[in-house]
């Protein structure tokens, strides 16, 4: 175990969604490289607090990468510079002594800032929400693979079921958008049997809901790079084709009822 | 109970289904059974009214100006067969399905569709610009490091704009004579395809401006042909790899083909 020596931190201090905000400097002398970088912020939040100045807020849960409630734009990347990683999987030993280390939280109209790095993110709550569930039949248990889902179907489904739901794709994005999310979420339904007889209902709705509170895509592929769980920019030409195809089939459907 | 959750539903769906209307739409429905029961509006309309839809919009006119672009490049290739084949050229797309059409019908329509994709075009280009400035009012403070995003794809606003720019100059140039020099005779005489071209493109200042613009049309070709895949949804494991490929060999033909045109000029091999 080595030492970190001589980290100087800038971090966003903001006391609330409509007060300005700014950079704050603090120093860490010295921290662990096995120290993951919530942890380093932890160390200077217990120092700040035996100062008795306020803690750094900032989201966090699990802390092994997969509630997806860690954010943090760090020196200018989401969820730091390791690929494939949430910040509290980030260990310290990604940087090296002397390093100076920008902070910032998630930044886009949807996502309003709570306190200086915590940002509101429900509005992928109306996303999800947007695309209601799917009809199954209930009653007794069904039988184990009474539905039955090629393999690479279900791989392909899994994929996109990776998606935490962090926002680092949002943060990420030039233009604010929430496709990669929301390619996501319609694609890891859409393409299982069980998702199909609501397919097009979800793609449009979701979509629909994403249009109001996000930026478009401009492929710039920044979203995925940010990911942490590696979801590929194919969902979003899944999203496109599917939202093309429902605007057509609902319209004939709402043209029966 | 026609009111769930204090959305409404209307007449002829079922009685529990929720419904989405524009003003509830981002509360979104909490049914799978839900449909969307909008205000009647044309199909083009509605679906350009979304962000995505936009995105088709960028695509579909997309291709038709690239389908301009690449068949402009093959025509001027004329040039190297000398002044009676380009001015004959010019010549044919007048006299398009002549004499089944008027001199020049079948040319106007041509015209009068690229000039509509050009309209649509910028028009979706504006209006997604303006939605992704609005959604992040407050920028970053601190600087981006971008992974991927590359020179192409950040700068398709001003690669996009100097090109129109190139584009209104151009036409001033070889269609209305404006910009161009006088012939010996001291008149513009636009048929003379081959001789206003290298009485233009004979002027180096214009040649590298000529080249410059063909550069960025390049670069925003690269990008925007590999985009087109994406916003439309023709993704496919069997041809995800050829996308890229395809863009970057569409945008080299089109860029070595034009800037071979002044450079042809200044060398004295098209005069």
């Amino acid at each position: 175990m080595t030492q970190l020596k001589d980290l100087t931190l800038k971090v966003w201090r903001q006391s609330g969604a409509d007060n300005p905000g700014y950079f704050e400097t603090h120093k860490v002398e010295t921290v662990s490289d096995e120290a993951s970088f919530l942890e380093m912020l932890d160390q200077l939040n217990e120092r700040l607090i035996g100062e008795g100045k306020e803690a750094i807020v900032f989201d966090h849960d699990c802390r092994e990468g997969i509630c997806g409630t860690c954010s943090l734009m760090i020196n200018g990347r989401a969820h730091g510079p390791q690929r494939a990683t949430t910040t509290c999987q980030l260990h310290m030993r990604t940087f090296n002594s002397g390093d100076e280390i920008v902070i910032e939280p998630w930044r886009a109209a949807a996502f309003p800032i709570i306190k200086d790095l915590m940002v509101d993110r429900s509005s992928f709550d109306r996303i999800v929400e947007a695309g209601g569930f799917i009809t199954a039949p209930t009653g007794g248990a069904p039988d184990a693979n009474l539905i039955l889902v090629p393999k690479p179907v279900a791989d392909a489904a899994m994929d996109s079921a990776a998606c935490i739901g962090c926002g680092a794709c949002v943060a990420a994005c030039p233009n604010g958008a929430a496709n990669l999310f929301t390619g996501a979420k319609i694609a890891h339904l859409n393409v299982l049997p069980q998702g199909q007889s609501e397919r097009y209902k979800r793609a449009e709705a979701m979509v629909m809901a994403m249009d109001d509170q996000f930026g478009s895509c401009t492929n710039h592929g920044e979203c995925s790079a940010a990911c942490p769980k590696e979801i590929s920019l194919d969902v979003i030409a899944t999203m496109n084709s599917d939202f093309r195809k429902s605007k057509s089939k609902n319209r004939k459907a709402l043209s029966r009822s | 109970m026609s009111v769930v959750w204090g959305l409404t539903t209307s007449v002829g769906l079922a009685d529990m289904a929720q419904v989405i209307t524009k003003s509830n739409r981002s509360r979104g429905p909490v049914t799978g059974t839900a449909l969307a029961s909008r205000e009647k509006r044309p199909f083009l309309i509605d679906l350009y009214s979304t962000a995505v839809g936009k995105k088709f919009a960028m695509a579909i006119s997309g291709i038709a100006l690239m389908g301009f672009v690449l068949f402009h490049m093959i025509g001027n290739l004329k040039m190297y067969l000398g002044a009676a084949e380009l001015n004959n050229y010019a010549e044919f797309l007048k006299r398009l399905l002549y004499p089944l059409a008027p001199k020049g019908a079948v040319l106007w329509v041509f015209r009068g569709g690229l000039l509509a994709m050009l309209a649509l075009h910028l028009h979706a280009a504006w209006s997604l610009t303006v939605l992704n400035r609005r959604a992040r009012p407050v920028r970053y403070q601190s600087p981006r490091d971008y992974e991927v995003a590359n020179f192409a794809s950040r700068t398709m606003r001003y690669s996009g704009l100097i090109v129109l720019a190139f584009l209104a100059w151009h036409l001033l140039d070889l269609t209305f004579g404006v910009v161009n020099t006088v012939g010996a005779d001291g008149t513009f005489v636009r048929s003379e395809v081959y001789a206003n071209v290298v009485r233009s493109l004979g002027r180096w200042p214009v040649a590298l401006f000529y080249v410059l613009a063909n550069l960025l049309l390049g670069i925003h070709l690269r990008h925007g042909a590999w985009s087109i895949f994406q916003s439309l949804g023709w993704n496919n494991p069997r041809f995800n790899s050829w996308r890229g490929a395809f863009a970057t060999a569409f945008a080299a033909i089109v860029v070595v083909g034009n800037i071979s045109f002044p450079l042809a000029v200044l060398a004295g091999i098209v005069s």
